[in-house]
């Protein structure tokens, strides 16, 4: 188990002092996924005011190799992480990050991402909803048509509709929507930003795959991103100083759906707590979440295994638009994956909102005096999570 | 092979081999452990829980109830698209395990299909090594 004593010490050790998109963001038939990662790394570095021959630690996932991007982007590093579980992967690269950097492996830590989802489909070339051949999907998922997310997190949500209420969870998913649309009708680089939502539209939406609505589903779309960590000592150097990384937790517990071991739970129940513990506050301290939502439910879901609400409680916990702007709890406020951007692993990008709230960067969407944040990612098919707290002065 | 089928068909391995070999024979084998004297699914030569390889197998009965399903309408690969609406699901068996699968045999509609309701093995030939366990209420 996590020896909590060493982690409360480490707690604040390291702080992100860059975030960036890639400049091209959205729908980008002419690039490709490596060089949006090196656009968004160059990008937050230069957010950072640090140099490129500075980093010394890099870290990616979302098919390629950190030995892929650093020699794409001319980087020689002396600490080197691919860990690769899915969407989350980019926020489990912090808590690593910084152990590296606490250890003394590395000083500047550069995690990049890039995908173009949205392309790929358009030239058939979409693996998103590909089949390992020699992995467990491919014989006993794969061939009865449970292939990709969409099918995969609809079956959850029907067990949590069997356990907690058809009406109350539709209308649970339907705010959790029409709410995070509001979010990104404030964020210009939101794919949605200028399409409103409403509850009719949701309702009425096709159905992918059901309980599943096309709106239960988060968008496809291109982009990259990336997040510059260093020292909390050196952080008070850079450009913008630093938003102090005070708690980091991860984990899974399944790969494959029918090994999950309760489709109404992830293992955000782990990391939740854990990182609160470590940066030593509590869920109420918190000025705003930032839940991957790839899907409706995967927001519920997650509410509930982190602790915001006891089982069977979002749908409470987000009814009458709570988490929509203006709302008592700010969640997702840069119109998270369903309306913002999800190039194929979202998970960066709870980030990079998290940080850019913390620093007063938001604009007409901007909370008042944001303090304390949580950014959280889901990988694989409710398979592994990450849980980052993050803070500033 | 019948005719056209352009799905993913599983490729036994070498810890699967004897669990499709049962298929193809009608039958549902499960992996047993005989120090947890526990079934467990899906096939894996070493117990999940224990760690041991004092595994056996073990023929199921076939009887399971709904654990969760979907009603697919939009197909996630090009082979499932004359089958739409087809009705993915996990069912949970007898003896204990649970395996993904799909329904037969029921109106792909939410309100004919419920969770928990008895379900029983159907095997449908798919080629001449592969026959893949369906459920159809029982």
């Amino acid at each position: 188990m996590p020896v909590m004593d060493r982690l409360k010490a480490i707690s604040g050790s390291a702080a992100i002092v860059g975030v960036a998109e890639s400049d091209r963001f959205g729908r980008t038939p002419d690039r490709g996924p490596m060089e949006l990662h090196a656009e968004a790394g160059r990008n937050a570095l230069a957010d950072a005011g640090i140099d490129k021959s500075e980093v010394d630690g890099v870290f990616t996932s979302g098919g390629y190799s950190t030995y892929d991007i650093a020699e794409y982007m001319g980087i020689a590093p002396h600490f080197t992480d691919s860990t690769s579980v899915g969407g989350s992967s980019f926020v489990i690269h912090i808590a690593h990050a910084m152990a590296a950097i606490e250890a003394g492996y590395c000083e500047v830590a550069l995690i990049t991402y890039g995908q173009t989802g949205r392309s790929d489909r358009a030239r058939g070339a979409l693996n998103l909803y590909g089949v390992t051949p020699g992995l467990p999907n491919a014989q006993y998922e794969a061939p009865f048509g449970i292939i990709g997310p969409p099918i995969a997190y609809s079956m959850a949500a029907n067990r949590y509709m069997h356990q907690y209420g058809e009406d109350r969870t539709r209308e649970a998913m339907a705010n959790v929507a029409v709410s995070t649309r509001k979010w990104a009708n404030m964020n210009e680089k939101a794919h949605f930003y200028d399409t409103p939502m409403t509850f009719d539209e949701y309702h009425d939406s096709r159905w992918i795959s059901w309980p599943f609505h096309l709106l239960d589903c988060c968008l496809v779309t291109d982009g990259g991103a990336a997040v510059v960590i260093t020292s909390a000592e050196r952080a008070k150097s850079t450009r913008k100083g630093g938003v102090a990384i005070l708690g980091a937790a991860e984990g899974h517990d399944h790969a494959i759906l029918h090994q999950m071991p309760d489709l109404t739970r992830t293992w955000g129940r782990n990391t939740g707590p854990q990182a609160l513990e470590m940066a030593g506050v509590t869920h109420s301290d918190l000025d705003m979440a930032m839940i991957y939502d790839s899907f409706t439910y995967t927001v519920l879901v997650t509410l509930e295994s982190l602790g915001f609400c006891g089982p069977g409680e979002s749908p409470d916990f987000v009814a009458n638009q709570r988490t929509a702007p203006g709302g008592d709890f700010a969640l997702n406020t840069n119109g998270g994956g369903l309306s913002y951007a999800h190039p194929g692993s979202y998970g960066i990008f709870t980030v990079l909102e998290a940080v850019r709230q913390l620093r007063g960067e938001t604009g007409e969407r901007q909370l008042d005096d944001c303090k304390l944040a949580m950014a959280h990612g889901t990988g694989g098919l409710l398979s592994s999570t990450g849980t980052v707290v993050l803070g500033r002065e | 092979m019948a005719d056209g089928y352009n799905k993913p068909i599983p490729i036994p391995q070498p810890e699967s081999d004897h669990y499709w070999e049962g298929a193809k024979a009608g039958e549902l084998r499960l992996r047993k452990c005989d120090d947890c004297n526990k079934a467990y699914f899906y096939p894996r030569n070493i117990c999940p829980d224990c760690g041991n390889n004092n595994t056996s197998w073990i023929v199921a009965s076939g009887k399971a109830k709904v654990h969760t399903f979907a009603i697919v309408h939009r197909p996630p690969h090009p082979g499932f698209m004359d089958d739409l609406p087809y009705v993915p699901a996990i069912v949970e068996l007898e003896e204990g395990p649970r395996m993904a699968t799909q329904l037969v045999n029921v109106t792909p509609e939410p309100e004919a299909i419920s969770i928990d309701m008895p379900v029983k093995v159907v095997f449908e030939s798919i080629t001449d090594e592969i026959s893949l366990p369906k459920f159809e209420p029982a």
